[in-house]
């Protein structure tokens, strides 16, 4: 079977990259790790009733025409496929079922939308603590929430999580707020271009005045967090610039500090990244049809750049025009026609950014921890301590970090400290986060077994010279 | 004038850390110039295999060579824990190389009687059949025929040597210069000056230890190093609990748990290939050799560039015309990584090189 | 703890923990399963021996790794449940030699 265009990702932007290429002419695959399509901010959308609906919401909601869309079109769509490399040569390698392939397209459309930010504090490792998304995912796939637990950190998702808990009838301890006082200065500029939508900054004070009408202790200006436990998480002590230490107990702790592209794919595949000093991430440098730095590869959604659902979705489509154009399905005029509405969504999805982005800009103290035996690398259990005395050889940069402390080498690949030991290898020399680079990523960008790759089954890549050595 | 440094080492791979820190230890003051943190670095794609069964067959010198430096491993990994306190994971119980057919048996049987044969003795090995493997290794597979088995053979974590090593060099009053990638190397009355982006560096001696760039620096000295790449892959697991505490050429555990697998870089008949073909042959042969790691999880697979000269062994040399200049290249920076601190520097040191390395000089390419 | 929002609902799939049967959705992760029956710590670390449990739930920090039918290092988070799958800790590393015994891979 050949294919022109290997999509991957099931979320907004892959299922409407997915779709618009499909209704065009183009023959498709679509990978996805989940059992169904949605993403994580669409999760097990397409069994969701009106009693979620109610809970989760109209953002929520949104996702289901997506969905309905997408399975209209009858795309060749592999879900629990765990996608473990593309090649800047576009071989696509993935797993599914215990067997492992490998298969290429003239284009691929990276569509891994974004992961959470690392919150390293003080105990955030004990079992307990989780991120926010990982409540949302457990309210969303399972009907499962925790009673009594601590919302701590900042960002749109924090709030929006404490809200679907309590329009679930779910008791929350308390919900501890890190944003920054000091951010207002530096939103205020983007605010009058932000108030384009003044609907989701009206629905954002809704959902905050909805968690006070509740009862739920609101506690704002939080300066510093720790969680306490030894086998487990216990409480949650934070301080603010008014009152010191305070504690509050909970078994279960959820923190969030804003979502950042998940770039570990299109970093393993060779694509040129910028740093991004106002979302405070790399991000892939694509054109305005989502194309990257290496042919044949564009990015769509999240993963390009934090936009949220909508711009997601509407970043697939323009992506997959795009892909029409250039595999001859489309004209040039017809293209720009065809893009003329999802740029308008995409603009629109974008005016309020700036400000959130400025706004929710998390605290520095939380990004980079400054206690010595705070885990910095959960993986390979490194402390701040254990990264400093690694610093201060006079190493390069995260890679040679990397190799001299096993920083990131873990399974999750830095996912989880990458972003705080480029952060911290910057405040420890004086660089801009920017020149000091990240981890050099490579494949696979997931686990698999040896007897995966062993067996590889190689979909006839150009290979000519396959078999020479036997 | 000599300039500000006793010693420039250009290159802060294993090679030039070794020498930078053999140099610093007899009490020079030295600089590194390293280039920047995403440079291409053999050593990050290092085995980390002290390896000496199958180096040097038919080339005596470099035999000698690498049995020395084999002997010397002990007292240098010491004395680098005692300086850095810095787990380097250097064991040496004797290596092994795996053999799954009978053909490949008998090939290995006749390279490791001729490397003992030119040794006078100094290289013992034993060839182990089937039955003798299953009590040297666990997990064996029904395709393992036979091996052989060298008692000179260890491995060590080639990062964390290389951390080692940096850090007793820094400790010693070496300095570590990053993102110096060098342009030019000038004479400067009896020293050096060296230009790098970050300005001019002066310095007595010069020692060319920047690997494939090695290449392009040595005429600068009037020295020739015909050295180019050759990849090779390598994969990695997750850490596991201890299984094998015997190093293979084909897989080894690390100290920390995690699993290698890969050829190492002293087999001959090297892979040209690359890609998801070569990944696929070297994943079977290791699940051949140990089907117990068939579920183990490969977290990382890489390409490393080694550093190749034309016969495959290393080499030194001192500029005759620009005496004070001197160059190495070699792609097994660990297993040498004792003889280029312990006696490599101190030929830089003093000024001449010894004569076991007279056949090791570029010399030996000119017809 | 963890809750079912639904708890009317019932629980049709039953499955093996460490020696006790816990039931669980059609639709739930192992991870799922095992925090509504209470259950928070998945594993000890290799390096320090630490209990953890699931962080992320999306498959992203593999902190809820665990041995599912006598595999090692799977993600409890990403694996759903089903009848009769026997799950327990992983305690440390992955163990190569005893869980492997019986290996007919060839």
């Amino acid at each position: 079977m050949s294919y022109d265009l290997i999509v991957i990702g099931a979320g907004p932007a892959g299922m409407a990259a997915a779709t618009t290429a499909s209704t065009g002419g183009a023959k498709v695959l679509l990978l996805d790790d989940q059992s169904t399509p949605g993403g994580q901010i669409y999760r097990a959308i397409e069994t969701a009733k009106d009693a979620e609906a109610a809970i989760l919401g109209d953002e929520y909601m949104a996702g289901q025409p997506i969905v309905r869309a997408f399975r209209a079109q009858g795309i060749d769509y592999v879900p629990d496929a765990v996608v473990w490399q593309v090649s800047e040569e576009r071989e696509v390698g993935y797993s599914s079922g215990g067997r492992a392939k490998l298969i290429s397209a003239p284009w691929v459309i990276l569509a891994t939308g974004a992961i959470e930010r690392p919150f390293p504090i003080p105990g955030w490792t004990l079992p307990g603590v989780m991120m926010a998304g990982a409540a949302q995912t457990l309210l969303k796939s399972s009907g499962v929430a925790a009673e009594g637990a601590i919302f701590a950190g900042c960002g749109p998702l924090l709030y929006l999580v404490a809200r679907q808990y309590l329009r679930a009838g779910v008791n929350i301890a308390a919900v501890v707020d890190t944003t920054p006082k000091a951010n207002r200065m530096g939103a205020l500029p983007h605010l009058p271009h932000a108030l384009l939508r003044w609907d989701l900054l009206a629905k954002g004070r809704r959902w905050i005045s909805e968690i006070r009408r509740s009862g739920t202790p609101l506690i704002q200006n939080a300066t510093a967090l720790k969680v306490i436990g030894d086998k487990a998480a216990q409480s949650l002590v934070y301080k603010t610039a008014d009152v010191d230490w305070r504690e509050i107990k909970a078994t279960h702790i959820f923190l969030h500090q804003g979502i950042v592209p998940n770039v570990n794919l299109s970093m393993a595949a060779g694509l040129d990244h910028s740093w991004d000093n106002r979302q405070l991430c790399w991000r892939p440098l694509t054109d305005a049809w989502g194309c990257s730095s290496v042919s044949g590869i564009a990015v769509a959604g999240d993963g390009a750049g934090i936009g949220g659902g909508l711009a997601a979705e509407a970043g697939g489509q323009i992506a997959a025009i795009g892909v029409l154009s250039a595999v001859g399905k489309l004209d040039a005029q017809a293209s720009r026609d065809q893009a003329r509405r999802p740029r308008a969504q995409l603009a629109h999805e974008h005016h309020a950014r700036p400000f959130l982005d400025a706004w929710f800009r998390p605290a520095s103290d939380m990004r980079v921890p400054n206690e010595d035996t705070t885990i910095i690398c959960r993986c390979e259990e490194l402390t701040l301590k254990n990264i400093r005395d690694t610093i201060d050889i006079g190493l390069a940069g995260p890679n040679q970090l990397k190799s001299f402390c096993r920083a990131g080498m873990g399974p999750c690949q830095g996912r989880f400290c990458g972003l705080t030991v480029q952060e911290l290898i910057a405040r420890e020399t004086k660089r801009p986060a920017a020149l000091v680079g990240y981890y050099r990523l490579r494949p696979p960008i997931k686990p698999l077994r040896l007897e995966e790759l062993a067996n590889l089954a190689i979909d006839d890549l150009e290979g000519d010279d396959a078999g020479q050595d036997r | 004038m000599s300039g500000a440094y006793d010693a420039i080492i250009i290159g802060g791979g294993l090679l030039g850390s070794a020498i930078g820190f053999g140099l610093a230890r007899q009490g020079l003051g030295c600089v590194i110039l390293d280039e920047g943190d995403t440079a291409y670095r053999a050593a990050r794609g290092n085995f980390g295999l002290v390896w000496v069964q199958s180096k040097g067959i038919g080339k005596p010198v470099y035999a000698d060579w690498t049995m020395g430096s084999a002997e010397l491993w002990p007292g240098f990994a010491q004395e680098l824990t005692e300086r850095t306190g810095i787990d380097i994971s250097y064991y040496a119980p004797g290596g092994i190389e795996i053999c799954l057919s009978e053909a490949e048996f008998d090939e290995r049987a006749q390279k490791m009687a001729s490397l003992t044969g030119h040794q006078n003795g100094r290289f013992s090995h034993q060839m182990l059949d089937r039955k003798a493997m299953m009590e040297r290794l666990p997990g064996l597979g029904p395709d393992v025929v036979g091996g052989s088995f060298s008692p000179h053979d260890g491995h060590v974590g080639p990062l964390f040597l290389m951390r080692a090593m940096q850090r007793a060099f820094v400790d010693l009053d070496g300095v570590i210069r990053t993102d110096s990638r060098v342009h030019a190397i000038k004479r400067d009355g009896d020293g050096f000056s060296v230009e790098t982006p970050g300005g001019t560096v002066t310095g007595g001696k010069v020692v060319l230890a920047a690997g494939l760039g090695n290449k392009a620096l040595a005429p600068m000295v009037n020295l020739d190093q015909p050295v180019y790449p050759l990849k090779g892959q390598v994969l990695v697991t997750e850490r596991m609990a201890p299984f094998l505490d015997m190093p293979t050429t084909h897989a080894r555990q690390t100290g920390e748990g995690t699993i290698l697998i890969g050829s190492s870089q002293e087999d001959v008949g090297f892979d040209l290939s690359s890609g998801p073909e070569v990944i696929k042959r070297i994943a079977d042969r290791a699940r051949r050799c140990f089907p117990v790691l068939s579920k183990a999880r490969i977290v990382r697979t890489w390409a490393a560039l080694r550093v190749m000269t034309p016969d495959g062994i290393p080499i030194y040399d001192q500029s005759e015309t620009m005496p004070g200049a001197f160059a190495a290249s070699c792609h097994s920076g660990v297993t040498l990584a004792a003889t280029h601190a312990m006696t490599f520097a101190k030929y830089v040191a003093d000024g001449h090189l010894g004569s076991e390395l007279d056949g090791l000089s570029a010399g030996r390419f000119d017809v | 703890m963890f809750k079912r929002l639904h708890p009317e609902t019932d629980d049709e799939i039953t499955f093996d923990f460490e020696g006790t049967s816990i039931s669980a959705r059609p639709g739930d992760s192992v991870a799922a399963a095992l925090l509504v029956a209470n259950i928070d710590t998945f594993r000890e670390t290799p390096v320090r021996g630490r209990p953890r449990g699931p962080f992320c739930m999306m498959g992203a920090c593999f902190d809820c790794l665990m041995v599912i039918d006598g595999e090692a290092n799977q993600q409890a988070c990403q694996i759903l449940v089903s009848d009769g799958i026997k799950v327990a800790r992983q305690l440390g590393a992955a163990k190569i030699i005893n869980d492997s015994e019986t290996d007919d891979e060839l």
